[in-house]
């Protein structure tokens, strides 16, 4: 049987790869991907988190449905996100966050 | 640790995700990129099934692999034709060593039980299913509340979406 502590060794991987991603890319559509990927390793914890403790009764799935919120969590802030994207690339014709600086004073 | 057809998933699915995920931020062609999203996204799927949730590997590919990805492939082909992007990174040294110590500190935080020792085994029974989670979300008990405003939120991001990116000429 897999321990925990390896579950969570690769989601703590996934989520510094999303940090990395975030932090580093130019693209906006990179850096929105890196917010998956650090959503996705939330995920894992919360399931093995879930799996590894007592589950016995129905009510107790606070995992289970933490999950799934978070999955919605995650289409919503991808198709705001994008949406935002593609009007600033039609105003502005860039994906670069750093030219987007209308608001700067 | 016996090597059976738990372990050699657990390391099939890691491959897949971690190699996914570092896919996604080397990758020059975004194209690529979010191909390499799906798989890593589809390691993730994985896990969820050896973690006896398959009602949520199924969420999983369904959102993440049919309708995320597809709505980046969309974003990345609209946006592409005047990328003049050169370079793929800004700040490439300081990022790589700040996401560096966040995994060390992460690491360092997992392997040693500073909260005490980790379970080993899984919980032996497992008896929940899809409607066990069906009837908690709509328990009084359960998750009704945020289960509602999960659903205003959805509401509110796809019309905040579509007016977002409604074309103002037209």
């Amino acid at each position: 049987m897999v321990p925990l502590w390896m579950y969570l060794a690769v989601a703590a991987a996934l989520f510094c790869i999303g940090v990395f991603g975030v932090l580093s890319r130019r693209n906006a559509v990179a850096i929105l991907m890196g917010v998956e990927l650090m959503l996705n390793a939330v995920n894992i914890n919360l399931v093995a988190f879930w799996r590894y403790s007592e589950t016995g009764t129905p009510l107790l799935l606070s995992g289970y449905a933490f999950t799934a919120f978070v999955l919605i969590i995650a289409a919503a802030e991808a198709a705001v996100g994008l949406a935002i994207i593609i009007t600033v690339y039609r105003n502005r014709r860039s994906v670069i966050p750093e030219e987007a600086d209308t608001l700067k004073g | 640790m016996e090597l059976n057809a738990v372990t050699i998933g657990f390391f099939v699915f890691s491959i897949l995700t971690l190699g996914g995920g570092i896919g996604v931020v080397t990758t020059r062609n975004l194209f690529q990129g979010t191909i390499w999203l799906m798989v890593s996204l589809f390691g993730v799927a994985g896990y969820f099934v050896l973690l006896s949730a398959p009602f949520l590997a199924a969420v999983q590919v369904l959102v993440y692999i049919g309708a995320i990805a597809i709505l980046i492939t969309f974003a990345v082909m609209l946006t592409r034709s005047v990328t003049r992007i050169n370079e793929r990174y800004i700040r490439t040294i300081p990022s790589f060593v700040a996401s560096l110590a966040l995994f060390l500190v992460l690491l360092f935080g997992i392997t040693v039980p500073i909260f005490g020792d980790y379970p080993t085994e899984m919980a032996p029974t497992v008896v929940m299913t899809t409607r066990d989670l069906g009837v908690a979300l709509v328990d009084g008990n359960g998750y009704v509340v945020p289960f509602l405003l999960a659903s205003v939120l959805l509401t509110a991001a796809m019309i905040g979406a579509i007016f977002i990116a409604r074309d103002e000429e037209s």
